[in-house]
Formats: C-alpha cells, structure tokens, sequence
C-alpha cells in the first residue's frame, strides 16, 4: 500500500492533470483510496496503470443507502512489482448510473462489470456485453442494492406456505 | 449404372488428408451447448461452443445455476454467523474463504491475532490447498479417461478431511477459523495423525507422477495444448497455479505474507511456457510446498492463546461462565448482537487454491457488514477459458477446462 503521504502525492498529481478528476482521499487501516468523478475514471485509471498498477485484482459495486449518491463502483489495483495496491472509488446515483468500462484497460473487468450491472444496475457505457451474468436475464430489481429485500419470491408451494408443517414464524 | 460409377468416381477422389477449413457453406459452423448438467464440466457450467468441424471456433460460458445470493446473506448477519456462509462459496477451499473474510474483519477492528492461531490456520489453509488439488488432480485425470487417479487423490483427500473432522467437528464447511483467531486447539493425536500423513504425502505425490507422467496419452492430451502467454493472462486479472504456469511467480504467500507466511521457508513452483502440462506440473510441485510449510508449522507451533484475548470480539472460555460475571455479559453479547464493527472498508487478498481470494467487506458501524464481496479466482479466471481454447480441437477443450480447475461455487456465489 502506498502510505498516506504517497497517496496524497498521487492524488496531486492526478489534481494536476484534471482539476476534476479527484473528489478526496481516505487512508484507513493501510488501505489508500482515490475517490473519483465517474466521468472521469478511465483517466484515472489510465494514469494509475502507467505508473506500475498494472493488475486490476478486482472489481465491486457497493450501495451506500442511504447516502448519496447511492453507488459506488470499486477498482483495487495492483501493481505487481512494488507489491502496492491502490483503490479507486466512483460513486453514481441510481437516477443516473452510467458510468465508462474499464474492460479497454483490462479486459478482466468484463465479467466484474457483468456482476455489478447485474447486482447494482450500474451501466458500463461502451462495454462489450452488457447482460445480467449471474441472475436470470428476466430478472426484475437489482438484489444486492440495500433496499431490495430479503426473502423469498413466489414458487409453486408458496400459496400453503403459511400451514406448512414445521413453519414457525 | 451411372449412378454407381458415379459413386466410385468420388469414392477415389477421397484423399484422407486433412482438408484446409475453407469459407462458405459448404464450411458451417456448428453451436453446440455443452452443460449445465455435464460431468466434465466440473459443475453447472454452461459453454456455447461454436465448433468449425472439430475445432473450437470460440465459446462463451454461461455462468449463474448455483447462485445462491450468498454475499446478501452474509449482509443480514452478524460477522461471526457469516462466517459459515461465506465459507460455502467455494466449497473447496472453505478455509481459505473463512481466512479472507475474517481478514477483513480483523483489519476493520484492529484484531492482533496471537501467533498460534496464525499457525493453525496456517496448518488448516495448506491442508486445504492439498485437498483441493487432489479433487482437482482426480477429476482432472477422470477427463482424461484415467479413473484410478480418482480413486489415489480421494483416498489421501479422506485422510485430510479426517483430520479436519478431527480439530473441528465438522469434514466440510467447518467454521474453524474465527473473527481473532480459531475455534479451538488442535486436540491430542491431532499432530501426530497429521506427521503420519505429511510422511506419507510426498510419496503418495511421487506415485502421482509415475503414474501419469510417463503415460503417453495423459502427456499427449496435455504437452502444447492450449498455452496462453503471461501478458494475456495478466491482462485478463488470472492469479495463482495458472498465471505460475507461465512462468511468473507471483504468489502473495511470498509477496505479501499475512498469518506468518514469511516465518516458513519454501518455493513457488513456476512453469514455462503455460501449457496445460504446465498448470499440471506447477499445482502437483505445489503438493509438496504445501506439506513442506504444514511440517514447519507444526514443528514450530507457538505455545500461547489460540485466540485474541479480547473479550469484545471472541468468546470467553466456558469455564468463565460459571465464576465471571463479566465473563458471562460478554457472552450474553456476542451471542444475542455480536461485536460492532467501526464504520470503515477493507479488502483483504489471500492466495486461495485457484489464485487471488480477496474478500471486501464494508463496515457501517453496526453489527452486521454493509457489504461482503468475495473476489473469487475461478470467476475472473474462467474469462481466460475462451482465449486458451480457441482454434483447438473439442477434446482440448474438456482437459483445457479440467487444468483451469474452475469451481463454480465460487463463481456463482
């Protein structure tokens, strides 16, 4: 990880590319994070590649209900020869949740990205096959958003449910 | 007559050598599905292959039969209850995802795990990793048409699972590790069941590689097939026994060491040209790395707690119940709530079996995570499917799939 020093340099640095590309910073427990504006993280990214994080090892989306904007879409980037990782943060409204692919810096986002499209509703503008991955295709809602509730959906033995033997809710 | 001659005519115009795939159609391509339900599929996989004769043209998985919404689970749970849940991601590396999750929730709270601890679960995770290379090793040779590999990885696979049977009650799914250390210590006759299995190991490995390094056919399904150079697959994000195999020796046990990793002294086998004799060779050298560090941390095993003695976060002893008032309050807590967590985001990378587990979990101040993402290798590794494959034969495909060791537990979450 870079220390908070490094990561504040890094994020001057990115400040003097583009005034607006670097909403903040946050260095807790060893983890440095870059916070960024959605329209600009291919940038930023682009840069962080060139200077050593050539790995992305993973990708997520996390709601923050009820924060807003709601969404946060999560890059951990590795750079394998210093063996330092750095994360970029982008978070979008569920109004409006577009934000560019990373999949033509590293083409291993493609299936992340599926997976936070598919739980989050995030859409990645310009990726290759932007489909539900885990989920059927005609799945309604986004599960893994923090209003989408828990429990089940109707089945063929929903309608007794309530006189099962053994239910005890 | 003219019929018949006809037929003879093109009878003698048949060659019998390879036909160059030409354009057209008289040159269709074939879809074929192959999955969910299909043995050599190592699970409910899904492929749609396009197929030009016999050749792969490209292929695309189809992922999501057994996904089960464990990370929103583990998100109405308090920590130390999604511990079981998240272990049942990748049901073969079950202490790996417990390691990751309870990482992450140890980096959130500021946990110090007492060196024991991090030596059982050292023990525990390379345990684990020849477990899941042997299911790997067994049902990777059954592709191949060798049944007896079968049959040798299981039998050592039992003696494991017997000894975790043995240190937690539990064969699979065993919920050992916990927030701050382990569940219990090891109990008498633990060591020395696992010092007769680590003798025995090394030579039930040896046997392994007599039986199918000098088999021709295993050598010809896997000598050349389907190699992918490291660029690709380090564009692709593929970690662990696959990205080993081509050659670059990135293994966060030796690159980032957490649990003590740094206090053992072994190698990390690396392949050359990333074939899929390659990852064969690179997880089979790994069988005896992994015996090498067991053998050190047990002999090296640190007396002392088995778990944090921080009351906040770990259950107090049972025989503190009967005499501690405090002791009984803390239980009464973290039984009912739980411990909170400070408001806060951590990811916490591990090497799993299959490459980089990496498990991120969002705090929000109360009891139970705001988020549990598990960064699983098979799902990001199964992308590498359709570069290794394309332009080989159908049959190269299903060894291809079985030295990709995808788990679709894992995958599917």
């Amino acid at each position: 990880m870079p220390d908070a020093t490094g990561l504040e340099l890094t994020a001057h640095e990115l400040r003097d590319a583009n005034a607006e590309a670097v909403l903040g910073t946050t260095f807790y427990r060893g983890r440095a994070e870059l916070q960024v504006a959605p329209a600009h993280v291919v940038e930023v990214l682009t840069t962080l590649r060139g200077k050593g994080y050539r790995t992305l090892a993973s990708l997520h989306g996390v709601d923050y209900y009820p924060d807003e904007p709601r969404l946060g879409v999560l890059y951990e980037l590795l750079d394998m020869k210093q063996v330092d990782r750095i994360s970029v943060k982008a978070r979008v409204s569920t109004e409006d949740p577009h934000i560019p692919t990373a999949t033509g810096l590293f083409p291993g986002a493609e299936f992340p990205e599926r997976e936070v499209f598919d739980m989050f509703g995030v859409v990645f503008d310009g990726h290759p096959d932007m489909r539900r991955i885990l989920m059927p295709e005609d799945f309604p809602g986004f599960p893994q958003r923090r209003d989408f509730p828990i429990g089940g959906e109707p089945v063929l033995f929903t309608y007794n449910e309530e006189n099962s033997y053994g239910k005890w809710q | 007559m003219a019929l018949e001659t006809d037929y003879r005519k093109r009878e003698e115009s048949i060659t019998y050598t390879a036909q160059a795939a030409g354009q057209g159609e008289t040159h269709e391509l074939l879809t074929l599905n192959i999955g969910p339900h299909h043995p050599a599929t190592h699970g409910v996989l899904r492929l749609l292959a396009t197929l030009e004769g016999e050749v792969v043209r490209d292929i695309k998985p189809i992922v999501g039969y057994v996904h089960t919404g464990i990370e929103k689970t583990a998100e109405t749970k308090s920590y130390w209850k999604a511990i079981p849940v998240v272990e049942r991601m990748d049901y073969l590396a079950y202490y790996f995802n417990a390691m990751a999750f309870c990482g992450a929730t140890e980096t959130l709270l500021g946990v110090e795990v007492p060196p024991r601890a991090q030596y059982l679960r050292v023990i525990h995770l390379e345990l684990n990793r020849i477990m899941s290379h042997l299911v790997w090793l067994g049902t990777g040779a059954l592709d191949l048409g060798a049944i007896s590999m079968f049959w040798y990885c299981f039998r050592e696979r039992e003696t494991i699972l017997d000894l975790f049977e043995m240190s937690s009650g539990q064969r699979m799914h065993t919920r050992y590790f916990q927030v701050g250390g382990v569940f219990e210590d090891i109990p008498p006759g633990f060591a020395a069941k696992l010092t007769k299995f680590l003798d025995e190991m090394p030579g039930r490995a040896d046997q392994y590689a007599d039986l199918l390094t000098k088999n021709q056919i295993v050598l010809e399904r896997l000598h050349g097939i389907c190699p992918l150079d490291e660029q690709t697959l380090l564009s692709l994000g593929v970690t662990g026994p696959l990205l080993r195999a081509s050659g670059n020796p990135w293994d966060l046990r030796k690159a980032a060491p957490y649990s003590s990793y740094d206090h053992f002294d072994f190698k990390i086998p690396v392949g050359t040209v990333g074939d899929n004799y390659d990852r064969f060779r690179v997880r089979h050298a790994e069988l005896y790395e992994s015996v090498k560090i067991i053998r050190q941390a047990l002999e090296g095993l640190p007396e002392g707690p088995h778990i944090t003695p921080d009351r906040k976060v770990a259950l107090p002893p049972r025989h503190e119940l009967a005499t501690s008032m405090e002791a009984l309050i803390h239980h009464f807590k973290l039984v009912t709530e739980g411990f909170r967590v400070p408001p806060g985001e951590a990811y916490y990378p591990i090497e799993g079996p299959r490459g980089e587990l990496g498990c991120f979990v969002r705090a929000d101040g109360s009891a139970k995570p705001a988020r549990v993402h598990m960064r699983d290798p098979s799902f990001v590794n199964l992308q590498a499917l359709a570069p290794m494959v394309r332009g080989n034969y159908i049959a190269d495909l299903i060894a291809t799939l079985a030295m990709l060791d995808p788990i679709l537990g894992g995958i599917d979450r």
